[in-house]
């Protein structure tokens, strides 16, 4: 986390200078007492965000590692003490293993369709096309959508025989492209995919047609009076300075998979028999189901686990070179 | 004088016919960008003419307009008070939510990025893990000590950890803009005899109202379209939230295909109307906030 203090840069072009730019910030022979009260000064701002943030976000998250090693139904207080009964509960546990799974199908169905595809799009609508700002604004729209407007639509769009979508094949004599969708084990997966990605791909897009505005025109030009055609402009200009909003795309593609509940709540619930079931999903199961409190942060624990490794691990060996990259500090479009 | 004509009508004749040429190359790019329109249009669409329907007409006449239109699916969910009380609750608690987010983050930026202070900078890594911090990894534990300190039911007890969970992003990102004013403008207005909470208030504020209002986009949408909270806190209708109405609504109604499709509608309405007006923030937000993350 070391290199976010140094990516803050400003909405505004931010002037070299680094912060503190305090008058308070430099006084170097001040008397003790002075000090001390401007310390005071400074935190009373904090105090509000600190209390809630760690009221509220903190706490939640050490008390679910403490209940973690119980055994513990939610009322009362925890008693019965398991050690690590919960996490090794959690490494036999076929559902857990299949969250793992099913989730890293996921992300790299992501990165492997979604992505390229919402690149594809960007790069498309940077083109002088008529009514591009149309496109980009209803190519963006679903993503303002909440998930559960999302799921029950296409829950009903993908009912099977009675739905759109098997309407559809039906009409155009494709009977056999129809199907069970959502309630069946081996498309569910696929089907949810192709919901993210109506409701996500626009997002990614935004990002790439902010990052692609941070290309100079220059570069194009010149590569193109050296004879470079659209493709090779696109494979060494394009793609390598694009190269940090990827990374940071995919960061986020990759949070939002890990995470994803929502829309698998409202549309199949984890159906049928767990094939579409996330991490999150099994861990509202057990905790607000079934009642098993101290397996439910058991779960928690290792959600958050994965969350942060990934995320530290990721920022540390993939993002580290974008924090001094002049074009990661791209900056709200218009 | 000829000679000059002559390169010009030439040049005239290769523009025209690179700008021809340029057109047909255009096509494709033209098919591929329809299809994929219509594919993202045609869900909206479809729910919005189904609408219109009955739920007998769904089924004998999926893809043709609705005949006769059915004008009492959206009329009944417009006239009923649960749809209105769930509209009025998504409102009281996004503001709830986003008053209280860009105040306490606002105050902490503001110590973060302009007083040098002893443990600025665990303070402020503090925060910026919070952005990784999944939400639902905190929901079993949240939910117990909501129930603790007696906030089920309770409209507080969504705003507050919405709240707590929309910090992180809203501080790095008004961190960043408040380190790029000036510190000049900061010693005009101490020797003017602004003290720091009247620097904040008269002059950093005002200054940062186009980002103040980015920040407040996101959190508007992020707790408009929030679930999982609001579905574990509030048992009892009084406070539903419009996302908690919906799936309520499609339980209850689950044989009426096109009352569902009607309050989808309406109820995505609101979104995409604050979408329309709020466009520029909202992208400018989700962008800035993808950076700093």
């Amino acid at each position: 986390m070391k290199g976010t203090s140094t990516v803050a840069d400003g909405t505004p072009p931010a002037p070299p200078s680094p912060a503190p730019v305090s008058s308070r910030g430099r006084a170097g022979g001040r008397p003790a007492s002075r000090r001390i009260r401007e310390w005071f000064t400074a935190v009373a701002f904090t105090v509000p965000a600190l209390v809630l943030f760690g009221l509220l976000v903190l706490a939640p998250i050490m008390y679910a590692a403490y209940v973690s090693f119980f055994d513990w139904g939610g009322f009362g207080s925890p008693e019965d003490f398991t050690g690590t009964g919960n996490y090794s509960r959690l490494l036999d546990d076929p559902v857990f293993l299949g969250d793992l799974w099913r989730g890293l199908l996921l992300v790299l169905f992501s990165v492997a369709l979604q992505l390229p595809f919402a690149l594809a799009m960007a790069v498309l609508l940077t083109q002088k096309l008529r009514g591009r700002a149309i496109y980009r604004m209803l190519f963006f729209a679903p993503y303002v959508l909440s998930e559960v407007i999302t799921g029950v639509l296409f829950g009903m769009i993908f009912a099977p025989d009675v739905g759109l979508a098997d309407k559809s094949f039906g009409a155009v004599g494709l009977d056999g492209l129809g199907g069970l969708w959502l309630a069946d084990q081996d498309s569910v997966l696929a089907t949810l995919f192709l919901v993210m990605t109506w409701k996500y791909f626009g997002f990614h897009m935004m990002l790439y047609l902010a990052g692609l505005q941070n290309i100079p025109a220059e570069l194009h030009e010149a590569a193109r009076i050296d004879g470079a055609g659209s493709w090779q402009r696109f494979r060494h200009i394009t793609l390598p300075l694009l190269g940090p909003t990827v990374r940071i795309s995919v960061f986020l593609s990759v949070i939002g998979a890990i995470q994803l509940f929502d829309l698998v709540w409202v549309t199949t619930a984890g159906g049928p028999d767990h094939a579409s079931e996330t991490m999150a999903v099994t861990l509202f199961q057990y905790g607000f189901k079934r009642f098993e409190v101290g397996y439910a942060s058991a779960l928690s624990i290792a959600l958050f686990l994965i969350s942060l490794v990934f995320a530290l691990a990721y920022q540390r060996f993939v993002m580290r070179r974008d924090t001094e990259g002049a074009l990661t500090n791209m900056r709200a479009n218009r | 004088m000829t000679a000059a004509g002559g390169a010009t009508a030439a040049q005239d004749l290769a523009r025209a016919r690179a700008v021809r040429r340029r057109r047909i190359r255009s096509v494709p790019l033209y098919v591929i960008v329809l299809v994929v329109g219509a594919l993202m249009v045609t869900p909206l669409l479809y729910a919005l003419i189904s609408g219109f329907k009955s739920t007998d007409q769904l089924s004998t006449n999926t893809f043709g307009l609705p005949s006769p239109w059915v004008w009492e699916n959206y009329g009944d969910i417009l006239g009923s008070s649960g749809f209105w009380r769930s509209f009025g609750s998504s409102v009281v608690i996004a503001l709830g939510t986003t008053v209280l987010t860009v105040g306490a983050a606002a105050l902490a930026a503001f110590a973060l990025a302009r007083f040098a202070f002893r443990g600025r900078e665990v303070l402020f890594t503090l925060f910026a893990v919070g952005l990784m911090f999944p939400f639902a990894a905190a929901i079993v534990p949240l939910f117990v000590m909501l129930r603790t300190m007696g906030l089920l039911d309770n409209p507080w007890g969504v705003i507050l950890p919405q709240a707590a969970f929309g910090l992180p992003v809203t501080i790095v990102i008004l961190r960043g803009f408040f380190r790029a004013i000036p510190g000049d403008l900061e010693e005009a207005a101490t020797l003017d005899g602004c003290g720091p909470l009247g620097f904040f208030w008269r002059i950093l504020l005002p200054m940062a109202r186009p980002v103040l209002g980015t920040v407040s986009v996101l959190a508007v949408v992020g707790s408009w379209n929030n679930f999982l909270l609001p579905l574990l806190v509030f048992s009892d209708q009084t406070w539903w939230t419009i996302p908690l109405g919906i799936q309520q609504y499609q339980g209850e109604r689950s044989a009426d295909t096109a009352r569902i499709f009607a309050y989808l509608v309406l109820a995505m309405a609101p979104a995409l109307a604050f979408y329309a007006v709020a466009e520029r923030q909202l992208i400018g937000g989700i962008t800035l906030g993808a950076t700093k993350g």
